[in-house]
């Protein structure tokens, strides 16, 4: 380990190419982190956009600006767009910037393929974003590629297939260098069970991306071999099953979910015991429950099927492997209350989005562990309850770990403090309309609202009424966001190295904004992590 | 029937206890006093008409309330550790003792709680399941974008489709109390009977949901499966396809009309009788001649029901996917692939379903010559029935 570190922490400083030259040969960790997050918040907001179109659309019953085909095709390409564009990216774009700082290395263990990795995504996005122009549309599928519905759609498909098999490529070689990066370039000393929480969810993740990345390329070929080269993998006419792609697709697609949680559960990890002035509580139960988490998420992927009809054992089999689901999420959550009690707690921006995470995320799993009873997701299967839920989860777990991140580090990496007002009025906003747009939708679904249409009988339009005013407060929020962090990049007080006095980590040892090669030097670690949850330096 | 249901098959009483659970969590949000005004918000599960519908808002009861409790202790905690152990009221931190108890309490007390949550939920599974002895089957297919119901055994079958103005959905006339949720022809069941039904699709995938009966069955192209109910009451009870199937997804909702065991046997007869007589009126006019003005009129109301969806009312279709009828390749080539197509379906467009099976000769014959002699396609040429029967062979 020691070699592999000394190799790379030369001493020589090369040139950097000024300009545009600069982002398009970047191999710094810290300039793909910046492609990697800039990208994520352009998705967010033509992801967003779509959102909005579609929310626009059901505000009163009746089609009033879109008709059912475009409809579909904004539901398929916000989904995509949302989960492959924004949030995978974002939590991409934060491993760049935080691995090498956190373990205590100087860059990622390849470089070049990290930019590679992230040079494949802008021609996914623009192959996404402009099949809307090609004859026939974008794919109006759902973001699932449902066959034999996915075979009708036109050339807009292929897009989308090709697409994912950029994303998947981008994704794995990323993940290959988190594995890499995590697992030989540690500082000496930092033993696995000394890790820093984010590096332990990061490399679980990492993980699964190259566990189930795969199997979704596979999916989508066989989809594409099913449209134009007359195999029949998902035809019964021709000896094949459309049930059989549910289950490849969801082998990956639930997996998926955890790849965009587990990332937010290490930044949550981190900003609770800053704010509290506490070691984290129950490290080595953390990292259990993360593995736990992990290694669920591969057996449970049929809870997405459960009307499909498959056999009484298969539905309790899944029905119970779910509930299993609650246990560790559950120790994160006591863990996490447990790192609050008796602390110090000060309510800054980046702890308002923890709370605030911790609040709506206990929501989305509560209901998680109501869709896990088989009887109950027969009933709200494919109705807004469902999307409700997974927007409980992925906005407000993932997106609100990710501002959380975002607002934690931010000052680390401009060298300049946010403006805390801002940061404030976007955390009070983004939660106010956030649960005005969704928690209505439990009870939409309840009622009987089947998700992905464009138009709905009449009982559900006050509660439509609602939601859809949340959205566009949600949207509009964001830009809050956006202007922070461009007032903060452009300038503003000056940070000092431990920019939070809570905050312990390697990190906070690096000057703000650290130096282009973050550790030239391995730094040594003195204090046993189970003392302090994560590693620190001795205070000097 | 006879009885007042308001949509979705809600039907006017009310269950006190089992609102209570919802109503609360309905306070618990902000958006309550808005929605409680509009007077007309339904907060949470449809009133169940069958014993699994029953079972699963007892269950979702059980659920929420164990999840309420959990919710309210959580966040109990951690409001309480949030107004508490804050430095602004000058709270210093103090190192909490790891406590393997705590630790092992935090673990075994959810485990207990999941356990204890899928020994109901499991006898509800196998409830579900239990399709045997029937007192009547249907077998149900999906379409792209309506339902057809198959009494098996019985010679009865049609299809039902929306019935639901296009105005109203563009917004140029008023909506009326069943807006999207009515359907020309009603699937008809006796009250109190185990009804079984074979729910298989056409083409996508659809989904087949009433929520009143706690029936949820995906409809999977080429393979059939099943499911159950066995409805208290008579009523009208209203669903709608639950699973993504295209563009007129949102279009193709079902309704079931339950009726007492006598009126459904009258209604029984009255449908075999109807359908014997179509069967020897088809039989008699087989060999008929039809003029073209004839077949256009009839096949102008098939067009409207069956083809109207993708090629659009104007036949300018939806290219490349819906090509368009008017001056269309098909419609204006040879009469022989016009027919196969309509047929046997597109071999190289997925879209183009095959409709032998789901129209007449009569209704083929009569929607091929309407296309030909439409739209500002002027073939001139008539298909007649028997040339439809003919190429069937």
């Amino acid at each position: 380990m020691d070699t592999s570190v000394d190799a790379v922490a030369h001493e020589v400083e090369h040139e950097t190419p000024a300009g545009i030259a600069r982002w398009l040969t970047a191999t710094n960790h810290k300039d793909i982190g910046t492609l990697y997050l800039c990208f994520s918040v352009a998705m967010l907001l033509v992801g967003g956009l779509m959102a909005l179109t579609i929310r626009a659309e059901l505000f009163k019953p009746g089609l009033q600006l879109v008709n059912g085909e475009l409809f579909n095709e904004l539901t398929t390409m916000h989904g995509l767009i949302m989960v492959f564009g924004a949030v995978m990216p974002a939590f991409v774009g934060f491993a760049n910037w935080q691995l090498p700082m956190m373990i205590g290395a100087p860059d990622m263990a390849f470089p070049r393929l990290n930019n590679f990795s992230f040079w494949l995504l802008p021609p996914a996005a623009i192959l996404l974003v402009s099949s809307f122009f090609v004859p026939g549309g974008a794919s109006g599928a759902g973001w699932t590629f449902y066959p034999p519905l996915s075979i009708e759609m036109g050339p807009g498909m292929d897009m989308a297939i090709f697409a994912v098999h950029l994303l998947g490529v981008s994704s794995v070689i990323g993940a290959i260098n988190i594995v890499t990066t995590v697992l030989n370039m540690r500082a000496p000393g930092m033993t696995l069970m000394k890790m820093p929480m984010f590096v332990w969810t990061w490399l679980l993740t990492a993980y699964l991306l190259i566990a189930v990345i795969p199997v979704l390329a596979g999916a989508v070929t066989m989809l594409l071999t099913d449209r134009h080269f007359g195999t029949h993998f998902f035809n019964a006419a021709g000896g094949g099953d459309p049930v059989l792609f549910q289950h490849i697709f969801w082998f990956f697609g639930h997996p998926e979910v955890y790849i965009l949680i587990l990332p937010a559960f290490g930044i949550i990890s981190h900003v609770i015991p800053t704010f509290a002035r506490k070691p984290l509580f129950g490290y080595r139960s953390m990292v259990f429950a993360s593995c736990a988490i992990a290694l669920v998420a591969v057996l449970v992927w049929a809870h997405h099927m459960f009307t499909v009809g498959m056999p009484v054992g298969g539905q309790l089999f899944f029905m119970y492997a779910t509930l299993l689901v609650a246990i560790p999420t559950g120790v994160k959550v006591f863990n996490w209350i447990a790192t609050m009690w008796q602390g110090s707690i000060t309510l800054e921006t980046p702890m308002l989005f923890a709370v605030g995470f911790l609040f709506v995320f206990i929501v989305g799993g509560l209901t998680g562990v109501i869709l896990a009873i088989v009887p109950v997701d027969v009933q709200v299967h494919d109705t807004y309850y469902i999307v409700a839920h997974f927007h409980y989860t992925m906005v407000a777990g993932s997106l609100f770990g990710l501002f959380a991140g975002a607002y934690y580090w931010l000052p680390k990496w401009t060298g300049h403090r946010y403006d805390e007002a801002l940061g404030r009025r976007h955390f009070w906003l983004s939660m106010i309309f956030f649960n005005a747009t969704f928690f209505v939708q439990f009870f939409l679904g309840l009622a009987g609202m089947p998700r992905r249409i464009p138009d709905y009988p009449l009982q559900f339009t006050t509660l439509n009424m609602i939601s859809s005013i949340g959205a566009f407060g949600f949207g509009l929020s964001q830009l809050v966001f956006v202007y922070m962090v461009i007032k903060c990049v452009r300038g503003g007080e000056k940070a000092p190295a431990r920019v939070w006095e809570g905050a312990t980590g390697l990190e906070w040892t690096l000057p703000s904004p650290p130096p282009h090669h973050s550790f030239k030097t391995p730094p040594a670690l003195t204090q046993p992590a189970t003392a302090v949850a994560y590693p620190v330096l001795d205070p000097s | 029937m006879g009885q007042p249901v308001n949509a979705m098959g809600t039907r006017a009483h009310c269950n006190v206890t089992r609102d209570r659970a919802t109503a609360l969590i309905a306070a618990a949000s902000a958006s309550t006093a808005f929605a409680a005004s509009a007077g007309e918000v339904q907060f949470g599960l449809i009133n169940p008409e069958t014993i699994v519908a029953h079972q699963i808002q007892d269950l979702h009861t059980i659920v929420l309330w164990i999840c309420i409790v959990i919710g309210l202790v959580v966040f109990g905690l951690l409001f309480y550790t949030l107004a508490r152990h804050r430095r602004s009221i000058g709270h210093e931190a103090k190192l909490v003792e790891e406590s393997k108890a705590l630790q092992v309490a935090w673990t075994l007390i959810p485990l207990l709680i999941v356990v204890g949550m899928a020994f109901p939920a499991t006898r509800t599974v196998i409830a579900m399941k239990d399709t045997s002895n029937p007192d009547l089957t249907i077998k149900i297919t999906g379409y792209q974008w309506h339902w057809r119901y198959d009494y098996l055994g019985k010679d009865i079958s049609f299809y039902s489709v929306l019935s639901t103005p296009r105005g109203q959905i563009e917004n140029q006339e008023p909506k009326g109390e069943n807006y999207l949720l009515e359907v020309d022809n009603p699937m008809v069941v006796p009250v109190d009977k185990k009804v079984r039904i074979l729910v298989t699709a056409n083409d996508v995938i659809h989904s087949w949901w009433v929520p009143a009966f706690g029936v949820k069955q995906d409809a999977i192209p080429g393979f059939v499966r099943d499911a159950w109910f066995k409805v208290d009451a008579p009523g009208v009870y209203r669903g709608q396809c639950a699973e993504l199937c295209g563009k007129e997804h949102g279009y193709m909702p079902i309704v079931v009309q339950a009726l007492p065991d006598k009126e459904f046997e009258t209604w029984l007869a009255t449908q075999e009788a109807r359908s014997k007589a179509a069967g020897s009126a088809a039989a008699a006019d087989a060999g008929k001649t039809y003029s073209l003005d004839e077949l256009k009129t009839q096949g102008q109301a098939v067009y409207d029901r069956s083809c109207a969806a993708c090629h659009q009312p104007n036949g300018q279709g939806v290219p490349p996917t819906f090509p368009p009828i008017a001056h269309g390749v098909v419609t204006t080539g040879p009469l022989a692939a016009h027919l196969d197509m309509v047929l046997h379906g597109s071999k190289k467009n997925p879209a183009m379903a095959a409709f032998g099976g789901q129209l007449s000769d009569l209704e083929i014959a009569a929607v091929v010559t309407y296309e030909r002699n439409a739209f500002g396609n002027t073939q001139g040429d008539t298909l007649q029935p028997r040339d439809v029967a003919a190429a069937r062979k």
